[in-house]
């Protein structure tokens, strides 16, 4: 086992980010997540690996650096909080056009607009639809302790490479502000030149005389070269879709019912399904671990074996309409969701499950 | 005839291998081409060509990189000076610049404009400042004159209702970030020739690693957006954007030049 510390969910992204080696981070200051900037300034990491770390002007402008650096076939992340990664999707539109690899975090506060610093998860709708501008969609990866806040950074770092596309890791401030042990991984180097130039030779740093110029750009004013290009991206979400779902499935063998939730809000549907158990309700719990590529088919296949479907989801009901979309009318599925950046108690859960899918 | 004509020993003057053979989408007479040219001139003389990153802005010259043969990133409209931040402090031995219109660096961009160079980011940015909107039609700008007219100030630039033209170079000189900031035109053999020297200059303290943000500005015309002919609208920049938007260096080696 390895070294185990007592950490932040927000300050095991900034370990985990250097330990794998990234080579940037660019951000701009939000609650809840803002020790994440902190904790890798009071780091030093420039030290300890060369890694860059700058705190920009806005969030426009961070999302715009890390394309800079996408670009020139570094490893770069930033990370924000709702309204700052709502300032992020002109940015992140035009990396998943020009199809630039990324690190993303969101640490999501209530909304809309200013909303509340309180923790929610009313950012599911613009993490798995695309968010910005135009189609396109990205991997989103949602951890449910502090240990998947580490660990997701380099799962995230390996798809965002191999697919070209931004990846984003999307918690709430559950997650970023809560401590929990975490058994951190061993330091790695950041990438040498010379494997810049082998796993990116798309990048831009430098051309030289033997090779043609690389570009990167997410425009092409010849439509019929546009329309390809849109064809190829959605070759790449289908392959995302037949290769990279990634749940979890608790309890779910002999389930009567069926809760389906991501995140802090999997984490007290957990406790849920034990106060169900103790009531003589059999009730399983679905934990998607990726939202985008969404487990469709496990879903579906298990509205065969069970008698309704609850999403639990600390936001007015957004991913039950994926829920929706998978169980093609099989079985009654309905949502329950506390607002506001209220967390809803398992007592709340088992509450609402009796009323809307074993009492309807 | 011609073949005959061009013989190695009769070359006054040749593309450098930078330019591609692309045919520059600009109106004929504008500025950009020119100015495309000395920046690849100045790399190619430098020999920096393998080591050159550039940022294209939205706007007109948002297909430099069709033109201008090194590696290039196409960035969001205003960002480039943002793209740039993150390619160079990333790879800090590379130059990079960016290219960039009056409504990107002056307007939507400023944020970004005046933080990258507050932050001394050893990168060269080219302005090219036209005083309108030139590829989505014509118009008006943050440094469009006073009176000037535009397909968005029909009846002329307002200056109580629209402000007043930005003098954003002028503003970014006073930033302890910017290292070289100089204003040029490229209307004249003359003029095109101090351009070049400026633009070299630039990269050159880029190289050097002077600590700041070399600027050069090259006041530029628009016939089309000014609907004029390539003629008129130089002697019209000469006689209206020059008075308000003077050539010369404004800072030098980091110390504002006083006249």
């Amino acid at each position: 086992m390895g070294e185990l510390k007592l950490m932040k969910g927000n300050e095991a992204v900034a370990e985990a980010a250097i330990r794998v080696g990234t080579d940037a981070y660019f951000g701009y200051p939000i609650t809840p997540q803002s020790e994440i900037i902190e904790y890798l300034m009071a780091e030093k990491p420039h030290e300890r690996t060369g890694m860059v770390v700058l705190q920009a002007e806005s969030e426009v402008a961070a999302i715009n650096m890390v394309y800079g650096a996408a670009g020139a076939g570094k490893k770069v992340m930033t990370s924000s909080s709702s309204p700052g990664i709502s300032l992020k999707q002109e940015g992140i539109s035009y990396m998943a056009g020009a199809e630039l690899p990324c690190v993303l975090v969101n640490v999501v506060r209530g909304g809309p607009g200013l909303g509340t610093i309180q923790p929610s998860q009313a950012d599911y709708f613009q993490s798995v639809k695309g968010g910005g501008h135009g189609d396109y969609k990205m991997i989103v990866l949602a951890p449910a302790s502090v240990q998947e806040m580490y660990d997701f950074v380099e799962t995230s770092y390996d798809l965002a490479f191999q697919y070209r596309t931004p990846v984003l890791i999307l918690t709430d401030g559950v997650i970023g502000q809560m401590m929990e042990k975490v058994e951190v991984s061993e330091q790695k180097p950041r990438w040498t030149d010379e494997e810049i130039a082998k796993n990116t030779p798309w990048a831009t740093f430098g051309k030289k005389k033997d090779r043609e110029r690389n570009i990167i750009t997410s425009l092409d004013l010849d439509s019929a070269r546009m329309e390809q290009h849109n064809h190829h991206l959605m070759r790449k979400y289908e392959e995302i879709k037949e290769k990279e779902v990634r749940f979890e499935k608790i309890n779910c063998e002999d389930a009567d019912y069926l809760l389906v939730a991501y995140g802090s809000s999997a984490r007290i549907s957990q406790k849920a399904i034990d106060l169900c158990a103790e009531k003589g309700i059999k009730v399983g719990l679905l934990r998607p671990i990726t939202l985008f590529p969404f487990p469709e088919k496990e879903i579906n296949e298990m509205a065969d074996k069970v008698k309704g479907i609850l999403s639990v989801e600390m936001n007015a009901g957004q991913m039950v309409e994926d829920i929706l979309l998978a169980v093609k009318g099989k079985v009654p599925v309905e949502h329950f969701g506390r607002m506001g950046g209220i967390i809803h108690s398992p007592q709340e859960v088992v509450e609402a499950l009796e009323q809307k899918i074993i009492g309807g | 005839m011609l073949k005959e004509i061009i013989q190695p020993e009769n070359l006054a003057y040749k593309k450098t291998e930078l330019m591609t053979d692309t045919v520059l989408s600009y109106c004929p007479g504008c500025g950009h081409g020119t100015i495309h040219r000395l920046m690849m001139d100045v790399i190619e003389e430098l020999d920096a060509w393998e080591d050159t990153i550039g940022v294209a802005p939205v706007g007109c010259s948002v297909l430099a990189y069709e033109f201008m043969n090194v590696d290039m990133q196409q960035a969001a409209h205003g960002r480039a000076p943002a793209v740039a931040t993150g390619i160079k402090r990333c790879w800090p031995d590379k130059l990079v610049f960016t290219y960039q219109g009056d409504g990107d660096l002056a307007a939507i961009g400023t944020a970004e404009t005046i933080h990258a160079i507050n932050r001394g980011e050893n990168i060269v940015i080219v302005f090219v400042n036209n005083g309108i909107y030139g590829m989505t039609g014509g118009q008006m700008a943050p440094t469009t004159l006073p009176n000037m007219k535009s397909s968005t100030s029909p009846y002329g630039r307002d200056v109580d209702m629209m402000g007043a033209p930005l003098k954003i170079t002028e503003l970014i000189s006073q930033l302890p970030g910017a290292y070289y900031v100089t204003r040029q035109a490229v209307h004249t053999p003359a003029h095109v020739r101090k351009t070049k020297k400026a633009i070299k200059k630039a990269f050159q303290n880029q190289i050097d690693k002077k600590g700041g943000v070399s600027f050069v500005e090259v006041v530029s015309n628009c016939n089309s957006g000014w609907k004029m002919t390539p003629v008129q609208s130089n002697e019209w920049m000469v006689d209206n954007m020059f008075p308000f938007y003077p050539l010369g260096d404004i800072k030098v080696d980091g110390e504002l030049v006083t006249k």
